[in-house]
């Protein structure tokens, strides 16, 4: 009797999604040449589709909703597998071995396409990591940060056209503009909380990308600037195929530094004041937390990554146009670490790597790619609020007298 | 723009029969409307319900994930091309000395808009649901303690905006004639910034935030530069907000300490 | 337990000092000090002002008129407070507790001892990374200090809990033992007992005189529990819609007329 109350859930469900899609997925409109062709085999798809679907669906949920029952009558026994698996010496010493020989052939052994992929996703575990301090660690929504990552690759597109100044000499002064202008954006939004916050941090990112796009005595405008050189080695220019191996380790080594950096800035009295920032603003303050000190403080460092990321991104793609730099960057960079899991470096290092190499692995879908990708999204963060590795924080214990 | 899809899709279905065109949009309007309700309700019920205890940005992600679908949905099931849009607004006799200053469906949407937020205003204020949304929206714990069914006015609350912005899409398309998939998230996001310019929680502010947003880029482009006038509008908005955090017409939320 | 002081040296002292929001006065005229040693009772009906008094003293607000002076021990002069930042005000020796508990919800209870060590300690961004040898130290002075307090105030227990999961009476005292680790000369509690039992209770007012004895601070408190009032304050101080209507030692207060109007209305006379 059960299944057949199912049944007709799943039935309802079917019909109203065909109700719903018929008007796009059954019309088919073609307003220059004045037809309109009623494509009834869509109608058909949708309804079986959705009929199964809607039992997967209620069967996860209900899983879910389980899942987070149990976890709320055993609270702290229960850890997650995943997390369990994550903490164990031996697998991390294991995977990191692994991980390290894997990386270090990884040019090697697949094509150079491929490579240039994974150095793309190696600048977004930077950015990731970089935005998750100013997200993650200190709580600031920050929706406009894409303009220090234009920022960096913009100094270095330019300082390259005019001065002939190689990747290794801007590398630091990309981080120093990145962290200058993180200042400057920082100002401002010392006193706005939330949607207000990141209204504004979004109105910034548009005006750097607007600048650029408008001030062509500047920026060169929406042509952009091209044949920026690559990063040398020693001083000899390599060819293409060379250049890109090289770019891959460069980041590499970026990437270890990054994690390096923002791991000590977590565990520290810096990263604690974040915490507490994110907390509770007012007893931050009480404590004797310097909030705009604090904040300013988030906003630089967070921007220094980008700005860095940014002189990687001219460098490898040896051309750099406003195009690169929208609303969707900051998105995107804002998915990995929600997706990863904020505040934890492997969750943005997974979310990095699943937002870019997935579209990748997608192609094969061609044309569904991107709607794929978007019910990814979702579904993740339907079943995984908290990102792919949720709530690690390392938090300060107390064992006994030896510590 | 899933209501300026539907309505554009009824106006080709329904132009075939030669019918009166006002009949045709009110009918195309009609229908976008109901379809969006329909639309916000779906998805209401998939990517945001589950996520209401989660924090805020999950929801925000989902979102995201959920505008890319439906911008790839229409893509896929239509086209990628800008379709033009027929204005079907009806030239009123009334407008013609003034048509150098202001056209028929000038003023057609402005008064649907004058009128649509007295009619939500009054919801909000008045009636008993708008009554139950604002508690909600405040705690919703204790809403649902109240008695309130929180379910229901959350998905009420998401039918209304849905409703809302099929209008918006209807007329807008009207107004500028051309159509296509990605038309809804620069709208989205500039309703955002209306929303907080004006001050979240006031409807008169959202109102007020679209208009200053809107003048400001028209000022913009015709005084200064037509390249910059994105700029101007987010300078203008970064100003505001600096000296009233809270919008324009927002309540500053002073919590007790 | 009187402790015996040499000559009026105010810690804090409050002249006049007024708060109005817009047209509403929320305090008016407020005189107050409290000497070095002291225990300090600051009572009034719900309402009264006396939140606000705090908010004002600790920086949240800037005071509309009035000066608030503090002089630290064995410091020279004493500084005019008006309109510093809480931070600022705490970084100068003044710290408090709130009346909704404030504690990091998230964070254990060692940890949030630690943020209060913060405004005592100064590693930086170069010290986060490098690591030398000061921070490192700076930073096992921190836990060991913060494990000593939460000792003290006898949450050893708790000490890897989350903030969010200890019991009500526990949370409060977590708030004590956070103020405490500023190191402050003034400790500001707002109505430390509220929602505790009899017993609870009377382990507070033990605490509150270690406090005041063993760590030398001194304690302005706002309290409603009257029993726990008269039992620990050397004086007292009463407001009513923003106004000082009484102050004296417990004993004045008790036979106050004014108090008792205040308190109990006119009628019970």
């Amino acid at each position: 009797m059960r299944k057949f109350a199912e049944i007709r859930k799943s039935l309802y469900v079917a019909l109203w999604f065909i109700f719903l899609t018929f008007p796009i997925m059954v019309i088919r409109i073609n307003p220059l040449e004045k037809t309109v062709e009623w494509r009834w085999m869509n109608m058909a798809l949708v309804g079986i589709g959705t009929f199964f679907l809607s039992f997967l669906w209620r069967y996860l949920i209900s899983k879910k909703e389980e899942g987070s029952k149990r976890a709320e009558e055993k609270q702290n026994e229960k850890i997650s597998k995943l997390r369990r698996l994550i903490e164990n010496r031996k697998i991390i010493a294991g995977s990191v071995v692994a991980g390290a020989l894997l990386a270090a052939v990884f040019p090697f052994v697949v094509s150079l396409y491929q490579t240039n992929i994974m150095t793309t996703a190696l600048i977004y575990v930077m950015l990731g990591l970089g935005l998750n301090i100013v997200v993650g660690l200190a709580g600031l929504l920050d929706l406009g940060y894409v303009a220090f990552y234009a920022v960096g690759a913009y100094a270095y597109a330019l300082l390259n056209y005019h001065f002939g100044l190689n990747f290794w000499m801007v590398l630091p002064v990309g981080a120093a503009l990145g962290a200058l202008f993180g200042i400057l954006l920082g100002f401002p939004v010392l006193r706005l909380r939330g949607d207000y916050l990141a209204i504004v941090t979004l109105g910034f990112g548009e005006i750097i990308r607007l600048i650029l796009e408008n001030w062509n005595e500047f920026s060169f405008g929406p042509s952009g600037i091209s044949n920026i050189s690559r990063p040398p080695l020693f001083g000899i220019e390599l060819s293409v195929q060379n250049a890109t191996v090289y770019m891959y380790y460069i980041m590499i080594f970026l990437c270890l530094v990054t994690i390096f950096i923002v791991k000590r800035l977590q565990d520290s009295r810096i990263g604690r004041a974040w915490v507490a920032l994110r907390e509770d603003e007012v007893a931050c303050q009480a404590m004797g937390i310097d909030r705009t000190k604090t904040k300013l403080t988030a906003f630089a460092l967070g921007a220094t990554w980008a700005g860095m990321g940014g002189v990687v991104f001219a460098a490898k793609t040896t051309f750099v146009n406003p195009a690169s730099f929208t609303i969707w960057e900051s998105i995107i960079i804002l998915c990995i670490v929600v997706l990863g899991g904020m505040g934890s470096v492997i969750g943005v290092i997974t979310g990095a790597f699943i937002i870019i190499l997935l579209p990748e692995y997608l192609r094969v879908f061609s044309e569904f790619r991107m709607l794929m990708f978007g019910i990814i999204l979702v579904v993740m963060m339907v079943f995984r609020p908290g990102g792919i590795i949720s709530g690690v924080r390392r938090t300060y214990k107390f064992e006994g007298k030896n510590f | 723009m899933i209501g300026a899809f539907t309505a554009l899709i009824v106006i080709s279905v329904l132009m075939s029969t030669g019918m009166n065109p006002v009949a045709v949009i009110l009918i195309a309007g009609f229908v976008a409307v109901i379809y969006s309700c329909a639309y916000g309700f779906t998805l209401e019920k998939i990517a945001y319900k589950p996520l209401r205890n989660a924090p805020r940005l999950s929801a925000l992600i989902s979102a995201i994930g959920m505008s890319l679908f439906l911008q790839n949905y229409v893509l896929l099931a239509q086209t990628c091309d800008f379709l033009p849009f027929p204005n079907l607004i009806p030239d009123f006799e009334c407008i013609e000395p003034f048509a150098h200053i202001i056209g028929s469906t000038d003023v057609v949407i402005l008064v649907t808009t004058a009128v649509v937020m007295i009619i939500l205003t009054i919801l909000i204020r008045y009636t008993k649901i708008g009554k139950a949304m604002r508690a909600t929206s405040q705690d919703r714990v204790m809403a649902s303690l109240m008695g309130i069914d929180v379910n229901t006015v959350i998905s009420f609350t998401f039918i209304l905006g849905s409703a809302t912005a099929a209008i918006g899409g209807v007329l807008i398309a009207s107004h500028i004639g051309m159509i296509n998939f990605y038309i809804g998230f620069i709208a989205g996001i500039k309703a955002f910034v209306a929303a907080v310019l004006g001050g979240i929680g006031s409807l008169p502010g959202a109102v007020l935030g679209g208009f200053v947003l809107g003048w400001t880029e028209s000022f913009a482009t015709g005084y200064i530069s037509s390249d910059y006038e994105d700029v101007f509008a987010f300078l203008f908005l970064v100003l505001i907000l600096i000296f009233k955090p809270s919008g324009i017409l927002g309540r500053s939320e002073q919590s007790k300490v | 337990m009187r402790r015996e002081k040499n000559e009026r040296d105010p810690i804090l002292s409050v002249r006049r000092l007024g708060m109005s929001f817009g047209g509403l006065k929320a305090l008016d005229g407020i005189d107050l000090y409290v000497e070095r040693g002291e225990i300090v009772a600051l009572i009034g009906p719900n309402g009264a002002g006396k939140t606000t008094f705090f908010n004002c003293i600790s920086g949240i607000y800037a005071p509309t008129e009035g000066d608030i002076f503090i002089m630290k021990p064995q410091a020279g002069t004493a500084k005019r407070i008006n309109g510093l930042k809480p931070n600022q005000v705490t970084s100068k020796g003044l710290a408090r507790t709130f009346q909704n508990i404030r504690l990091f919800q998230n964070m254990t209870v060692l940890e949030n001892v630690m943020m209060g060590r913060h405004v005592r300690t100064n590693a930086g961004i170069a010290g986060a990374i490098f690591r030398n040898r000061k921070t490192r130290d700076e930073e096992k002075q921190i836990v060991e200090r913060s494990y000593g307090i939460i000792k003290k105030i006898g949450l050893a227990y708790y000490v890897n809990e989350c903030a969010k999961n200890l019991p009500y009476g526990a949370q409060r005292r977590l708030e004590i033992a956070r103020a405490i680790a500023t190191e402050p000369f003034l400790l500001l509690l707002d109505e430390p007992a509220a929602g505790m039992n009899p017993q609870e209770t009377k382990e507070l007012d033990m605490l509150i005189q270690r406090i005041r004895d063993e760590e030398n601070i001194s304690i302005l408190l706002i309290e409603h529990d009257m029993k726990l009032v008269m039992s620990i304050s050397e004086r007292i101080y009463v407001v009513d819609y923003g106004k000082k209507i009484a102050e004296g030692t417990p004993e004045e207060i008790k036979i106050n007329p004014e108090v008792i109007k205040a308190y109990l209305g006119e009628d019970a006379y």
